[in-house]
Parts: C-alpha cells; structure tokens; sequence
C-alpha cells in the first residue's frame, strides 16, 4: 500500500490532536506528498486567505515511498500558501525528518489555526502532544535542536525547527530538519513560525510496511539503484561535488546570473565551485569540504558537509561554528555568492551555515541582498538604512553582516527579511527585483536557457527551477539535448518536465534522482508498493493534473496570465558575454504555445475540457 | 573459508539502506529502529561509522546464555539466536561488551546479526562498499578485537 | 587425569564442557543433587508465565549432549571432602576420587528469622520443585506476599502478576533492587510496579507469619502493624554460597570459599567457581561473591583451563553486573554503579518516561553505569569498563547527554574515518 492511512489533525488555537484515516480517494488521484497535501490544502482553505492568519493551513506530508529502500525514499514536503508569493507553495525536504514521520505511522500532520502560546508538537509513533515551547522560542534552529535533544535525551528524535527570522517575520523563512536539510522556498517557515510552532519533533519506530508486491517491490529498487550507480551524475558527479558540479558547467554555457542578474557568467565562478570545495587551504591545510552524506536511503549522497577556515574572518572567536555541518549546494553558492559578486568561499560557507542555522533560503536571501546592493549602488539604499554597512557588489563583509542580521531579525535585515520584490517596491525600484510572483530566481539565467524563462513563468510557485528543471535536456541532453538558445519545441518541454516532476514530488523520491531516472524507473517503484493502478499513463495524467489544480488555485488566490512573466531585465537586456550573447529571453514566442498545450485559455485559465479530463 | 563483514566508516555516506535491507530481511518491514546494524553519526566531524556484531571468538554473548539459546553456524561462523529457545532474560545483552545484542520488546526475544545465514543483506544494500562480505582475513577486525581483547579477556 | 565438579549449574556445565575439550583423554564427573538435568535457575521465571516448558530451562538442550561429550553427570550430594586422599564423600555412600577438583556448588535461598517461616506453604524460588509449587499456589486472585525485592524478588514478579494473582511486595531497604539499583532507579521501579497493580512496601520488615483467617492461609504480620492476608508466600530475602560440606577441610572460607586469581583455592589441587566462589572483582579489586550468571561462565571456563594446566589462564576479574526486566521496565547496572570515591558523573533522569541513565566515571574512564528504560547497546557499558577505556572528550559530551554512550565508544576506540572513497 505504501501509504499508513493515517492523517493527524492539530488544532492548534483548541490545542486538540486527532486521528482521521486518509481519504483514499485522493489518494488514488494525487498519491501522496505535494499531489495529496495539496489536494487536501485546496479542498480546506479559502484561495485567498491571508497566508500568516490563522485560517491558513501548514502540512507536512510525506509520500508512499518515503521510508522504503526506494532510493532517496525520505523526502516530505511542507504545504501551504506561501507568504513570500500569496501562491501554493509546497517545499521539499530531505534528511531523515520524512522516514521518521512514517515510521511514526503518519502519512501527513495538518496544522491548523494557530497556538495561543509557542508549542512545539512531539510525536513519538501513536502519541502526539504539543509541547510548551517557551525554552525554545527566542533560539535558533540549533540551538533548539541542541535543546530539544537535551531535554528529550534521545540521540534519535529527528527535528524540524524554524529560525528567529521567521519568529521575526522574515517572509523567506525555512523549516530546516536535521541541521541543515531545509524546507527552503515561498516561506514555509514563517507560517509555521505564525502558528506560533517552532518545531516538530518526531520519533518512529513502528516501521514502513504494507508493500503490495514486496518480491516485485524490491527488484524494482534494486533496478532503480543500479540505475543511479551507473549514471554519470548521480554516480559519480553528484557524490563527488554535491550540486555544485554544475558550477562552472552553468558559467560556461552563460546562464550563469550575476550581480542581480546583470550579467550572465561570473569571473569568481571556479572560486566557489564543487572543485573548489576539494582544494586544500593553505591557511588550515584542509579542504572546505569533509566529505558527501546521503538524506535517509538515498544511495546518490549529493549532500556537502564542510568546515569553515577557523582563521577565516567570520568564525574567529566563534567556536560553535568550527564543526561541520551542512556546506554549499549550487543554489546557494550562486545565489550568495555570483548574484552577490562574492567570491569568498569561505564567507559563502559561513552564510550557508546561518541560513540553516536560522532558517533562511539562500537563494532568495541572496538574491535580495543582491538587489539591495544594486539599490545602494543607484543611491537609493543609503548607510544611513544598512547602519553603516556598505553595500558594495563583491563585498564579503556586507554579505555576511546582512545575514547576520535578517537570521536575528535585527537593523536592514528587517528590509531584507521582506524579500527582493517587497524591497524593490519599498525603495521605488520594483523592476529590480528578480523574481516571479514574488520569488526569486534560482541559478539559471533565461537568457542562456531559454526554457527556464517559460518554467520560471509558469512555475505554480513563483521562479523555481524544481518545478520544471529544462535545464536537463538543455543542458544536460537528459533525456536528450535540445538547443538552449531556442524556442522552439520549449513549450511542450517545459509542460512535460512539469508534470512529471509533480508526479515525482507525489512519491517520497528526490527530484535529483531525474538525472539518471525517467517516470519509467519510477513507475514500477510505484507499482510495486502501492495499491490500484499506477501505470506510466496514470501518473503521467495525475502529474497534469496537480499542476492544474496549483495552477486553479492560483487563479482563485488572485493570479492571473499578467503574472507569468520575468522582469524586464531578462527580457530585454541581452547577454554581454557567452554563447548567448545578444539574447534576451524570448517569453512571448513560448507563452502562448504552453497554454495551448496545457488545455488552457489566452488568459492562463484551464479549459472546461481540461478539467473534464483531469477531473477537476 | 569463514567470511565476515568487513565494515569501512569511511566509505559510509550514512544512507542507512543497510538499516533498512536488515530490518526488511529480518521483520520484513522497513524499521532502522529493528536493524541489527546500525548507523552512527559524528555530525561535528562529518563522519559516519556502520556497526555490527563481529562474531567475535570469545562469544560473550553465548556463554552468557543461560539456555543455550545462542549457537554457532558451523558454516557460516556466526552466533545465531534461536528464537524458540531465547528466554528474553537478556543476560546477553548487558555481557556483549560490543552492544551489539539488543532486546526486540514485541518479540520478547534478543536479536543479533547472523549474517543473513551467508548473504548479508546489509552489504548488498550498501551503495558506496562501506559494508562488504569478505574472507575472515581482510577484515581488520583483528585490530576491533585485539582492542577488546586487551583488557576484556577473562584470561590473558 | 580425573576432573572432578561439583555442582551442575552453569559453572560446573562450562567448565566440565571446557575441560573435554582442552583434555579430550581426561575423565571428567560432574555431581549435582537435583534431578532433573543441568538447568538454570535464571529460567525459572519464563517457565512460570509458561513461556517455555521445564526443558527449556534445561542448560544443554540436547539429551545426549553429556554423554556425546563424555561427562559424567551423576545425581547424588557431596556431604565432605578429604584433600589429603583427595576424594569426595557422596551422601548416596561411597566416594569419588579426584585430580583435580572444582566446587561449583552456587548458592541457595536464605530463610530469615522471622516466626512462622516454619509453615508449610512459603517457598523460595531458587530450584525447579519449587517453581512447581509457586505454579499450584499462584492461580488468578490468589493473594501472594513476596518477601524481598532483590533481583530474585523481581525477575519472579512479572511472572507472579502475569499469572493474575493480587500480589504484594515487601522489602527491607528503601527502594527496590537495593544491592543492584541506585536510590532514583529504585524508586522507579517501584512506582512502575505499584502502577502495574502490585502492592509495593519499601522499608518494610515481615516481623511475623502466622496462621491465617478468613479462609487464607496466612497472615503476615510487618513492623509498621499492617497484616497482609496471603494464599502464598514466597521468600527470596537473600542467597548464601554452599560450603557448609567443606567444614573440616584445609579450603578457605570467608563469605565464599577464597580463590586465587586462577581460581585455585587454598588447596593446590582444588578449584571453586561461581556463586560459590568468592572471585576477583574487576572494579573493587576485592574479592567477593558475585552470584550472578556471566560471573559463572567466566568462572566455569577460567578454572577449567587452569585445571588443564593452563596456568597463563589469570582472571582479570568479572565486572559486577545485572540485568533485570520488572513488569517491562528494563534495568541494568554496572560495576562501580554506585560511584567511585572522588568520580565524577552523569545523568539522564526523565521520571515521566520511566528513563534513567547514569554514568560515573574515574578520571575520563567508565567505571560504573545504572540505566533504566534504556535497552539499545547497554553491553558498551561493561565493553568501557572492562577496556577501561580512555574517553578524553567524549566524557564531557557524555555528561552533556549520556544516551550517547555508543558514540562515545566508538568515537574512542575504532578507526572512524572520513568518507575517503570518493573524495
């Protein structure tokens, strides 16, 4: 079956906590994790209900196969309208918080209303209890772990946590589990932190079961593992240089986005790349990075644990960070760094540790303070908003002094705290926010991937290259190579690698797994574990079918088609350097043609028809 | 010629496929918490450590019993627990100086690896050749044992 | 070579086992008084509840084990022994002769004196005839008063409760287990039980047993007044080493018969084992009883070799330790679990949970340990006390969170690399 049949209900505003069996019938339609937590989202609150209010819900779901041997099988997903961009928003999350909440018994806990006093909830297998969070509220995420682990005296209870940013009100705010896995994107974290919840706490032991076939079940895992050791990227780019592989591969082609999306390659590229990770300092005669970990069963290990120069600027005299802890993916890397113009491995280190730290999300934590530093160069932010901080492009200490300061909610932080779009329009210049539907982008400049200007439009939740990573077949040639300065033919890609990744967001598998695997890898996975019919076609359809449901839900909240659109910037300022030199991202030629392969009207709406067919 | 698992933390992402290939092949769920191998992490210093039973020859685990519960597979070399005769009185447990016999509360027995009877899942599970089956020779466990050994020994 | 044993509990068993095979010519006889075949007392209490039947006490399942080994078992009582002529006086008559003798005659029950432990109908629970008659006596409802909440006391609890009888406890000391638990462990365990519906009386004294009324049996009469009607009284207030048949001979008797550190006694040609024996402890560097089962087994093996010569056998000393299962709430301790003089220590108490650990330490070594509640890995508690293993900083981590007790052996003690292989 894969699924526990179980769903816990908290009422926070009451303080009750119930049991309610999963309704089946969706989860046949949308099967688990961001398919079935946001059916439930749509089915149970107003589209355009204020996302830090009370009537909002947050869900925290896991999918069939989170828990299993499937590879990379411990993913959950937080669910809820996001604050940063008023949209659906739905944030994955790896580590081990998801594998513990099934073995707990739980498909999915539905937060509601909101706590009178900080709780935390603690569950441990059928006990559930909301727990007086006073000692914590106030601490950052390790500090509370740190706490909670203290006080719970067991080496094994997994915790997911939000920062004093999102105390704060910081609307990019993460939930971060195991120290440094985060559910990072739309603000998840500050509705938790609105609930007045500051952490989840999870101990299971029940164990994952109810496989269908388990014979069938474990050939199809056994495949699917071979499968990703045979691989080139997920065999052996990813565990060797995290996501950061891609660096100097994305500063190659030019989509490398820089200084606020100005320019599109980076001269500071290979300073903060996976291979720079490895090089051993001379300062302290080791490399940043210690070494790769795998989330719960993931047999790719992409994960980056590092360690920071001890006599590097930002740790002197600051021993709590002289530990390893969770180092730099891609996104971040660029995002605090290119988009900064910082080069400072070792600053971009030191940030990356803050943002899990305090729940931040790096990309758009950078990308607003990148946007800030383009607003200081114009005039318009001055010392007297940053207290004296230069905001200078390239500057390490700005970087690392405004993170400081948006984890503790304190000075320009507040400012920053608001995210770029809300920063822009605060200082007159909305156009310099690089974002879509009020989320920045991540590392893939349109300009030089035509195709991410279509996903970036269109994604549900704001820019985010996880909701159609063309990147793959544009860059990459997976499943095959199409021309990244083209047009042509994006629409039906774009369409295509959104469905399917909603498809593999439903499962409990990581996203990542798409380098080696096609929904053709999955499918039996799927097949095996769970009940009813999972053929290829089925997921496919239900892969379209929740991105129109996100896409109804959106509508409802207030988007319309004037919405999917990039800035200006991407648009009309061409590429100075690289292969896509002269090009600016040709949306119009795109948008059109993908909303007539979706099935829906010139003005972003799904046809009757379509959701005729798709059942909604 | 005996085999053991030979088990190299420093090939260990901390994935915990073994957990769960132990536990599916022993209670046919998937529970980290029932595995007979498990995972450590030494999160300040980014490292991981997979930890067994070592089907050491001094066997404390078998003399320690009371009932004669804990046996030798003559093929496989392994000191097995049999559960129809296993009293749950857990006197192994507190003399395995490893920790690495624990109590089952829902089967009021002890459980211990037995090496799969010759076919460890865990080893098979393991993506980056941090557990492997080997021959008895190339484990390095001569170095874990010697260490026990050292002061364990009820003898010298 | 005639090897000799007294005594047919699990010490006589592993050494008489050891001996075959370090001499496969030698004779090797091992006398004990019961009838039924080697077994073990630990069982007892799971063949009360039903778990196993009377065969799954038995130490060596297979019938002909004994004799596929060549040992001797024979029924019968030592009642003297001549070292000069090097023999054994049995009560059946007649005498065995010996080269080597070892006396693994373990302990039996004490009987305190209180009136009226005369009557009939109060057992220990110590052999297989007496878990026979606590079997008839304990039907559902029936009222039993247990005198003692030792380890004996307690491992037969959760039988007696299973059973369904309306059971009471009674002990002398302030909390349970009092010679294995400290003062919080103790006290939870009583709480634990009185939840479970047992009647606990700490600091309590049975003064007097009498007849009882009301169509009981007895009536048990403690210091503070209180009468307890009872069905069945079982006694397990306390166990002494059996060496009152070695009254006259040259071998050395202080709580148990005195043994060297190769487990030979004051006579060269004679060895002792077990509760008997009053052996090496690891962590007082004294010599004591310790009655407890992997004690017997190092003992049993130890003699054994050097009974076949083997002088390079020299007991290191056996680390004091105990396990123990009350209604589900599993305890254990270590060694020095009651601290060492100028130790530090570390503790987890979380009495809502029923989780205790604690840890005391000498320097930066583990010399003793208490857990309660706790069941994953305790071996690594005696695996750091016996290698005396140095934990530098893992001992302040440790009096950070002590659950971390496998960490910190590893972290001690095993090549725990960096992920090398691929970077």
């Amino acid at each position: 079956m894969g699924w526990t049949r179980n769903v816990m209900r908290v009422n926070l505003t009451a303080g009750t906590i119930k049991r309610e069996p999963l309704n089946m019938d969706w989860a046949s339609q949308y099967l688990g994790q961001r398919g079935l937590a946001s059916k439930y989202l749509v089915e149970e609150i107003d589209p355009k209900v204020d996302p830090l209010s009370p009537e909002n819900k947050l869900i925290f779901t896991t999918g069939p196969l989170t828990g299993t041997m499937a590879s990379t099988g411990g993913r959950y997903s937080v669910v809820t309208k996001g604050p940063l961009t008023g949209a659906i928003a739905c944030s994955n999350s790896g580590g081990f918080m998801g594998a513990e909440l099934k073995n707990a018994g739980w498909d999915m806990i539905i937060c509601e209303g909101k706590s009178p006093k900080p709780v935390y909830l603690y569950v441990e297998n059928d006990h559930a209890e909301l727990m007086d969070a006073s000692g914590i509220w106030g601490k950052s995420i390790w500090d509370a772990d740190h706490i909670l682990h203290a006080r719970h005296q067991d080496p094994l209870i997994r915790i997911a946590a939000v920062g004093r940013a999102a105390e704060q009100g910081c609307l990019f705010s993460a939930i971060v589990n195991d120290l440094h896995r985060a559910a990072g994107r739309s603000g998840v974290g500050t509705v938790m932190a609105s609930k007045n919840v500051k952490a989840l706490v999870v101990r299971g032991t029940k164990g994952v079961g109810n496989i269908k076939d388990p014979k069938a079940f474990m050939q199809a895992v056994n495949a699917g593992k071979k499968v990703l050791a045979d691989n080139a990227v997920t065999g052996q780019g990813l565990p060797k240089y995290g996501t950061q592989v891609l660096m100097n591969v994305i500063n190659e082609i030019g989509a490398m986005p820089t200084r606020n999306m100005r320019e599109v390659q980076f001269e500071g590229a290979s300073k903060i790349s996976g291979e720079a990770m490895h090089e051993v300092r001379a300062s302290d005669g080791r490399a940043n990075l210690v070494t790769n970990a795998a989330c719960f069963g993931c047999t790719i290990a992409c994960g980056r644990i590092s360690v920071i120069d001890k006599n590097h600027y930002t740790i002197v005299n600051k021993p709590q960070y002289w530990g390893a802890s969770g180092g730099l993916e891609y996104e971040a890397a660029w995002a605090l760094g290119s988009d900064t113009g910082v080069s400072d491995l070792e600053a971009l280190t030191y940030a990356n540790f803050l943002c899990n730290e305090d729940g931040l999300d790096p990309i758009t934590l950078g990308s607003t303070i990148a946007a800030a530093m383009e607003l200081y160069e114009t005039g318009l932010i001055t010392r007297e908003h940053t207290g004296g901080l230069e905001l200078k492009f390239g500057s390490a200490e700005a970087l690392t002094k405004l993170t400081e300061l948006t984890c503790r909610g304190e000075g320009f932080g507040r400012d920053i705290g608001l995210g770029s779009k809300r920063l822009c329009e605060k200082y007159g210049r909305p156009e310099l926010s690089m974002s879509v539907k009020g989320l920045e982008f991540p590392a893939y400049d349109p300009r030089g991937i035509q195709g991410m200007g279509l996903a970036y439009a269109t994604s549900n939740r704001g820019a985010c290259h996880l909701r159609g990573y063309t990147v793959a077949s544009e860059v990459l040639g997976i499943p095959v190579k199409t021309d990244p300065l083209v047009t042509d033919g994006k629409a039906e890609l774009v369409k295509a690698f959104q469905d399917a990744t909603s498809v593999v967001d439903s499962t409990g598998l990581c996203v990542f797994t798409t380098f080696a695997w096609t929904l053709n890898d999955i499918q039996p996975q799927i097949a095996a574990a769970c009940e009813g019919d999972w053929s290829l076609e089925k997921l496919l359809e239900m892969g379209e079918r929740i991105w129109n449901m996100e896409r109804m839900f959106n509508n409802a909240a207030g988007f319309t088609a004037k919405d999917d659109t990039l800035p200006g910037r991407l648009l009309s300022e061409a590429a100075q350097t690289g292969p896509a030199k002269g090009k600016a991202n040709d949306l119009h030629k795109m948008l059109p043609e993908y909303y007539r392969v979706r099935g829906w009207t010139p003005e972003g709406e799904p046809l009757q028809a379509t959701r005729t067919r798709l059942g909604l | 010629m005996l085999r053991a698992l030979k088990l190299e933390p420093e090939r260990c992402t901390g994935c915990l496929q073994c957990e769960m290939a132990c536990s599916f092949e022993n209670e046919q769920l998937f529970n980290p918490s029932k595995s007979r191998i498990k995972v450590f992490n030494f999160h300040d210093d980014g490292r991981f450590a997979p930890y067994t039973c070592t089907q050491c020859a001094e066997a404390w685990c078998l003399h320690s019993c009371p009932v004669e519960a804990i046996v030798i597979n003559a093929r496989t070399g392994a000191k097995e627990v049999l559960e129809d005769i296993c009293v749950g009185c857990k006197v192994c447990t507190i003399a395995c100086p490893f920790g690495t016999v624990n109590y089952n509360h829902d089967t009021g027995k002890v459980q211990k690896c037995d090496l799969c009877g010759g076919q460890p899942a865990c080893a098979e599970a393991c993506p980056t050749g941090a557990i492997t089956y080997v021959d008895i020779d190339q484990t390095g466990l001569d170095r874990m044992r010697a260490h026990a050994q050292r002061s364990l020994g009820a003898s010298a | 070579m005639k090897h000799l044993i007294i005594g047919a509990g699990p010490s006589g068993v592993i050494a008489a086992e050891t001996l075959r095979k370090l001499q496969p010519e030698a004779s090797v006889t091992i006398v004990g008084d019961e009838p039924e075949p080697p077994y073990s007392r630990m069982a007892l209490p799971y063949l009360l509840i039903g778990k196993i039947g009377e065969e799954g006490t038995y130490l060596r399942k297979d019938a002909g084990h004994f004799d596929g080994l060549r040992i001797d078992v024979r029924r019968d009582r030592v009642t003297g022994v001549d070292t000069a002529a090097r023999k054994v006086q049995l009560a059946g008559g007649g005498a065995l002769p010996y080269d080597r003798l070892l006396i693994a005659t373990g302990s039996r029950p004490v009987s305190p004196p209180i009136p009226g432990m005369d009557l009939s109908g109060i057992y220990p629970c110590w052999t297989l005839a007496d878990a026979r008659h606590i079997a008839r006596g304990a039907v559902p409802g029936a009222k039993v008063v247990l005198m003692g909440a030792g380890f004996i006391g307690c491992i037969i609890l959760e039988a007696l409760a299973k059973r369904g009888v309306d059971l009471t406890v009674v002990e002398m000391a302030d909390r349970m287990v009092p010679r294995m638990m400290d003062n919080i462990a103790g006290n939870l365990i009583k709480k634990w039980c009185e939840a479970k519906g047992v009647h606990v009386h700490t600091s309590a004294k049975v003064v007097a047993i009498e007849p009882g009324t009301g169509g009981r049996q007895f009536a048990v009469r403690l210091d503070s007044g209180t009468v307890l009607a009872a069905d069945l009284i079982i006694s397990a207030t306390g166990v002494r080493s059996n060496v009152e048949f070695l009254q006259g001979s040259d071998i050395r008797i202080d709580h148990g018969i005195l043994i060297d550190r190769q487990m030979r006694t004051s006579n060269p040609d004679v060895y002792a084992a077990g509760d008997v024996a009053q052996g090496l402890d690891f962590s007082t560097g004294e010599y004591s009883v310790q009655a407890i089962q992997p004690t017997a087994a190092d003992h049993g093996q130890l003699a054994a070799r050097n009974m076949a010569g083997r002088r390079e056998a020299i007991h290191r000393g056996s680390v004091n330790m105990n396990v123990l299962d009350t209604l589900g709430l599993i305890s254990s301790s270590f060694g020095l679990w009651m601290g060492a003089k100028d130790g530090d220590s570390a503790e987890l108490c979380d009495p809502g949970r029923y989780r205790y650990l604690n840890l005391q330490f000498e320097d930066d070594v583990l010399v003793g340990a208490t857990s309660l509640g706790l069941t994953e890995h305790v071996g690594v508690l005696r695996g750091l006390i016996q290698t005396r293993t140095r934990l530098r900083g893992w001992k302040e981590r440790l009096q950070e969170d002590p659950t971390r007790v496998m960490e910190a052996y590893l972290g001690s003690t095993q090549a725990v690399g960096f992920n090398a292989g691929l970077i």
